[in-house]
Formats: structure tokens, sequence, C-alpha cells
């Protein structure tokens, strides 16, 4: 040290270190519980393409552009893509997975209000990225 | 090189030069140019985003193609080669040797951007700056795409070229008399900044490779179609671009690190934590790559590692932040235009790392995650820090390139209002990325929030644009009719400078 005192410097270095701890602990535990899938969780399969999202549930129906869901019910998406990369966002439900070739990201969620909700795409892929929209339609 | 303008010669004879200063100087100049030339297409988009629906651009592949462009430009032609301009100029001088240790290799290095940046702007590539499969592999048009590829490979060999050649000229012709710990810290951010290069940029050298064969057809590393992973090509490139934001980084500080004690009028607070923190940045840089990727689908304990390691960057940064607010404390701050530029960098730095503690948190990065806020997130650095610590330094060498002084008034008019346009446009989008807006996108939902939040971002561009052709005039202007600098001490602060004017050219 050039001659003087650093102390400080190293109390300022606690201080932050001591807030990303906190940060880190508290990311830390609000994933652990976010991450668990409810057993009784409804599974839809995702599938983005350029440039609309399909929808399959679990008896077979499917729908494209639109999801229709029911208040109140756990579901749990299973998120693939059949060309390139693609990220399926709904974003006032906090769900944003990207949607992979070869590959099943989850996500799960309880709709808990009626209502009309943005489906959208958060990951480029090209052309008409901006305009890959679906619309989540969740039922009393 | 040094009052070019005083003492004319043939611009040839620059050209061809290998002198330090003569790099140094073909640096700064085509840096800059391509800053304004990548500024003019970030101005166009968001002209475009100002309301919803087709404003200038006509269609959205054009759009693509601008921010990719951009993207591009701003990173590899414009910041990095700037931050090679300054080096050129200062380390040999702070080392105390007469030129870079391989001073052929150095013209080579310079002489591949130009055709680096010809193939990126000749091409126009869409498929976004990190030219992700299976989209850039399958999807993207050529030649655009390939030209791309073949331009950041030249890039990379120049950036590692550069690397090789700070590295020896620092460990290897720095004066006997002086200790590594005694360099200024300056040639310290030039030596830490390198040796990220060199460790990182091969992953992203193989992978560019990958990527053209995979266009080819030859090849399918990453497309599952023929049992490739597309995750792959993301690890290698975020290996080597995650520490790569931190080669950008670290020279900025390290010009910031000239500019404060000199205009605060007292010495550095502390140099041994300054290049402690370099050296920390260097290696923890390299334990973060995959927090670009918590939405790919990584396992719980992924994120977790990812996410500490990320966070283990933050008090290294933070020391510079401490340093430089120590040194100015209780020191006699004299307000020229350089100084005021690195406080703003100093103030935008700290913004900007709060809101990387932020995304870095797993859970929260769910909403940010290539929405409007990582675009607000990575301009506070880029172009909050970076860009302002530089073109304070570029204010700052003026005098000693010039032999004349830049206009004072309209250099600190050039300041407030890029800082008021930087607030505008990048703390705007950090809250248009939680009310959801993807990024890279042509158009956007005509929410009334939306709009606003554009607007006001778009409003803070064009004064960051206007701000930045007052720059240009005053440069030019000053270049030729400015008072002439006292060369001994342009700001009247006493001490001791670092002299690039007094390297001994062989030109002159
Ligand atoms: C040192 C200067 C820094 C620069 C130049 C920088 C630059 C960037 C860039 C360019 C991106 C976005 C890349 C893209 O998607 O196009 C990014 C994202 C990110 N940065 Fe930084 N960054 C810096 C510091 C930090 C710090 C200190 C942290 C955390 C403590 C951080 C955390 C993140 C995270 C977590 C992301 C990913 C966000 C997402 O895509 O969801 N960054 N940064
Ligand atoms: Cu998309
Ligand atoms: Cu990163």
């Amino acid at each position: 040290m050039s001659g003087h005192s650093n102390w400080p410097e190293w109390i300022y270095v606690a201080v932050v270190i001591c807030l990303l701890v906190y940060v880190g602990a508290e990311a830390w535990n609000v994933e652990r519980l976010v991450e668990h899938t409810p057993a009784e969780a409804e599974v839809i399969k995702v599938t983005g393409q350029q440039w609309f999202w399909t929808f399959e549930h679990a008896d077979g129906t499917k729908e494209i552009g639109e999801l229709h869901l029911k208040k109140g019910k756990p579901y749990k998406f299973d998120i693939t893509a059949k060309d390139v990369n693609h990220a399926f966002n709904i974003h006032d439900y906090v769900i944003l997975q990207d949607a992979i070739v070869g590959r099943i990201n989850t996500a799960w969620f309880v709709p808990d209000k009626a209502g009309e909700y943005t489906i959208q795409c958060r990951e480029y892929c090209g052309l008409l990225h901006y305009n890959m929209r679906g619309i989540l339609i969740v039922e009393e | 090189m040094v009052l070019e303008l005083q003492k004319p010669r043939p611009i040839w004879q620059i050209m061809f030069s290998t002198h330090h200063t003569d790099i140094g100087l073909l640096y700064t100049i085509t840096s800059i140019a391509f800053f304004f030339m990548g500024g003019a297409l970030a101005l166009g988009i968001r002209a475009e985003l100002f309301l919803p629906g087709t404003q200038i651009i006509a269609d959205s592949m054009t759009f693509n193609r601008m921010f990719t462009v951009h993207g591009t430009t701003l990173i590899f032609l414009f910041l990095l080669p700037f931050a090679s301009g300054v080096g050129n100029y200062f380390v040999p001088i702070m080392i105390r040797y007469k030129d870079m240790a391989y001073p052929k290799l150095n013209a080579i290095a310079f002489w591949m951007i130009p055709p680096g940046g010809a193939l990126i702007w000749l091409g126009m590539a869409d498929f976004t700056w990190y030219a992700t499969p299976p989209y850039s592999a399958i999807r993207a048009p050529g030649p655009a795409a390939d030209m791309w590829i073949f331009a950041l490979k030249i890039l990379g060999v120049s950036s590692v070229l550069g690397a090789i050649n700070f590295i020896v000229t620092i460990l290897k012709c720095k004066h006997p008399d002086l200790p590594l710990s005694k360099i200024p810290l300056l040639a310290w951010s030039f030596l830490t900044s390198s040796m990220i290069v060199l460790v990182a940029i091969p992953s992203f050298a193989a992978a560019l490779v990958m990527l053209l064969t995979d266009r080819l057809g030859v090849t399918g590393f990453f497309d599952p179609t023929k049992g490739g992973d597309p995750i792959a090509y993301q690890h290698l490139f975020w290996f080597t671009f995650h520490p790569e934001v931190y080669v950008l980084v670290i020279p900025a500080i390290g010009m910031m690190y000239e500019i404060i004690p000199r205009f605060s009028r007292k010495p550095i607070f502390s140099h041994s934590s300054g290049v402690f923190a370099f050296v920390v940045l260097s290696i923890v840089s390299f334990s973060s790559w995959a927090h670009h990727m918590y939405a790919t689908g990584m396992s719980f304990t992924e994120k977790t590692v990812f996410m500490i390691g990320t966070l283990a960057a933050v008090p290294a940064s933070g020391m510079h932040v401490f340093n430089f607010i120590a040194t100015m404390w209780g020191g006699r701050i004299k307000f020229a235009t350089p100084m005021m530029w690195s406080i703003g960098g100093i103030a935008l730095f700290f913004s900007a790392g709060a809101g990387g503690v932020a995304n870095a948190a797993m859970p929260f990065d769910f909403i940010t995650h290539d929405s409007y806020w990582v675009v607000g997130h990575f301009h506070l650095f880029v172009m909050g820090t970076i860009a302002f610590g530089s073109i304070g330094f570029l204010y700052y060498m003026f005098p000693f390139i010039t032999g004349r002084m830049y206009n004072e008034t309209w250099g600190k008019v050039h300041f407030i209002m890029a800082f008021i346009g930087t607030v505008m446009v990048f703390f705007t989008q950090h809250v248009l990325g939680l009310y959801g807006m993807p990024r890279r996108v042509y158009d956007y939902m005509p929410l009334p929030e939306y709009i606003v939040m554009n607007q006001i971002a778009s409003v803070g561009a064009m004064i960051i644009g206007a701000s930045m052709v007052i720059w240009l005039i005053n440069m030019i202007y000053s270049a030729g009719k400015g008072k002439e600098a006292n060369m001994d001490d342009p700001w009247g602060l006493g001490g001791k400078y670092y002299f690039p004017h007094q390297a001994k050219n062989p030109h002159h």
C-alpha cells in the first residue's frame, strides 16, 4: 500500500461482500422454490417455429397461436422448437424458457386470474421474430 | 506522432509507419470513424422505435441487419481499436521503451481492422452480434453471414496479435529500473486485459470455424438435426465474450486512473489496490460466462454456480469505484472536460453494476433476460462507462496529438448532453424490460407504457446524436484553429504528465 492505511477500503469491500452474499442466498432460495414443479401439474407441449407457437394439451387437442387454460390449475410446459431457437415467454407470469430443437425445457405455473395475456418469443429467430406472439386465455 | 497538423507529413508516411504513435493515431482515427458509423445506425433504430408500426425502416430484415452491424461495429471496430490506440500511445512511454516490442506485428494488427470492418459493413448480416445457431447455421442469409464470420475471424486474430504485443512490451521491454509493481495503472490495465484476450479468444475462434463449416453443410456441430448441439455454441461464445466485456472495461478504467488523480491534483488513493483489482477481475471474469444462458434449460446447480461466479466479480469492480472516489476526496478537483467524462463514467459504471447484480440473481433474470433490460444494462457499461471513459480520454490526448486545445465550453456541453441522453435512453430501457418488451424487435405492441418509454429513449438517443455532432465539429475545428496548447501542462494542473508528443518518431 502506498504508505497510508487502507482500512476504509477493506471495510467497504466487506460490506459489498455481505450484500452480495445476501442477494445470492435470497436468489438461491427463491429459485429453489419456483423450480419445484407440482406432481399434479397438467402437461402442455409447446412448440416454437418460425414464427408461431403450437400448443398440445394432455388430451391431444392442439391449438395454434392461442392457449386456453383453466384458472387455479397447475400447468407444466414442455417447451421445444422445430427450426431455430425461440424463447417461450408469458411475461405476466414470469414464464421464460428457451425453445431449442432437440431439447425439452420445462416451466410451470398456476394461472391465478382469468383474462388474456400475451405470449411472445423472446429469443431472436429471424424475419418476423418481433411478431411471434400468441394469446393465453385463462378461463374461470 | 504528434503535432501532425503543425508539421504535416504525407499521409502514406503515417499509413506505412510502424512507429507506435503513428499506429496509435491510425487506431484512434479509424475507431472514431466507426463510432460515428455505428452511432448513425443506432439513431435509425431509435427513430424506427419512436412509435409502433413502420416509421423509417421499410422492413424488419433491414432493421435486423442494422442492429447486428450496430453492435458488432461498436464493440469490435470502436471500443477495442480505440483502446489499442490509447495503449499504443501510452504503454511504451509509461514503461520507458522506444516503441512496442514488435512494431511490424503492431502495424499488421492494425491493418487487419479495415478489411474486417469492410466485410461487416458490405455484408450487413442479420443474426445479431452473437450469431447463435441453428439460425446462423441454417437460416441466416449469405453471403452477409459468411462475410461476418470471416470479419470476426480477422478481428479476433488482430486482437490476439495486439495482446501479445502489449504483454511482451510490458513484461520484457520495460525499463530495468522500473519494477512491474510501479508501472502506471493504465499500463497495468493493458497487461491484464491482454492476458484475458489470450485465454478467452480461442473458444470463439473455434466456434466460428465450426459455424462456417456448418453453414457450408459439411458438418453439423451445432445442428440438432445432424446430431449437433446448439447450446455448445453458446458456451463457446460466452466463454469468450463474458471475459471480453472486461477486456473492454479494464482499459477504460485504466484511462480513468490516468485522468482522475491528475485532475484531482492528488496521487491515486491506492496504486496497489488498483493493480490487485485488475488482476482479480482478469481471473474471475472467467467464472461467469453461462449467466447469459440461464434460460437455455440449465440445471439448478449450474445456475447457482454461475450466479456465484458472477457475483464474485463485483467486489473487485467496486474497489475501482472506491479508489476513484477516495482519490477525488479532498482533492483540488479541476472540472475540465476529460474529468467530467470520467466522473460521469464512474457514476454510470456504478448504476450498471447494480443492474448486473440484479441480472445475476437467477430468478430475476427470468424477468430481464432477452428483454430491453439487458440492452439497458450493457449499454450503461459499453456507452456509459467505456465510451465515456474513451471520449474523455480523447479530450485528454487532444492537445498532445494536435498541439492545440479543444474548446472547453463545447466540450462541457457535449458531456452534459451525452450524459442526459444516456440516462434517458438506458435507464428507460431497464424499465421497458420490466414491462416485458423483448429486445431485437422491429415493432412492439401499442401499449401506452411501451410507447412513452420508447419515446423517451428515442429522444435521449437524438440528444446523444446531437452532442456527438458538436464533438466532431469541436475536434475538427480545434485541430486546425484551436488555441495553441501549453504543451508542458495543457490544463494548468502542475505535476508530471506522460508526454506522447515527446516520443521520438523517426519521421520527425
Ligand atoms: C464490466 C462491464 C460489463 C459489460 C461491458 C457488460 C456487458 C454485458 C453485455 C454485452 C451483456 C449482454 C449480452 C447480450 O445478451 O447481448 C451483458 C449481460 C449480462 N451482464 Fe453484463 N456487463 C458488464 C458487467 C456486468 C456485471 C458486473 C455483472 C454482474 C454482477 C453483469 C451481469 C450480467 C448478466 C447476468 C447478464 C445476462 C443478462 C441476460 O441476458 O439475461 N455484467 N453484460
Ligand atoms: Cu423469436
Ligand atoms: Cu456476461
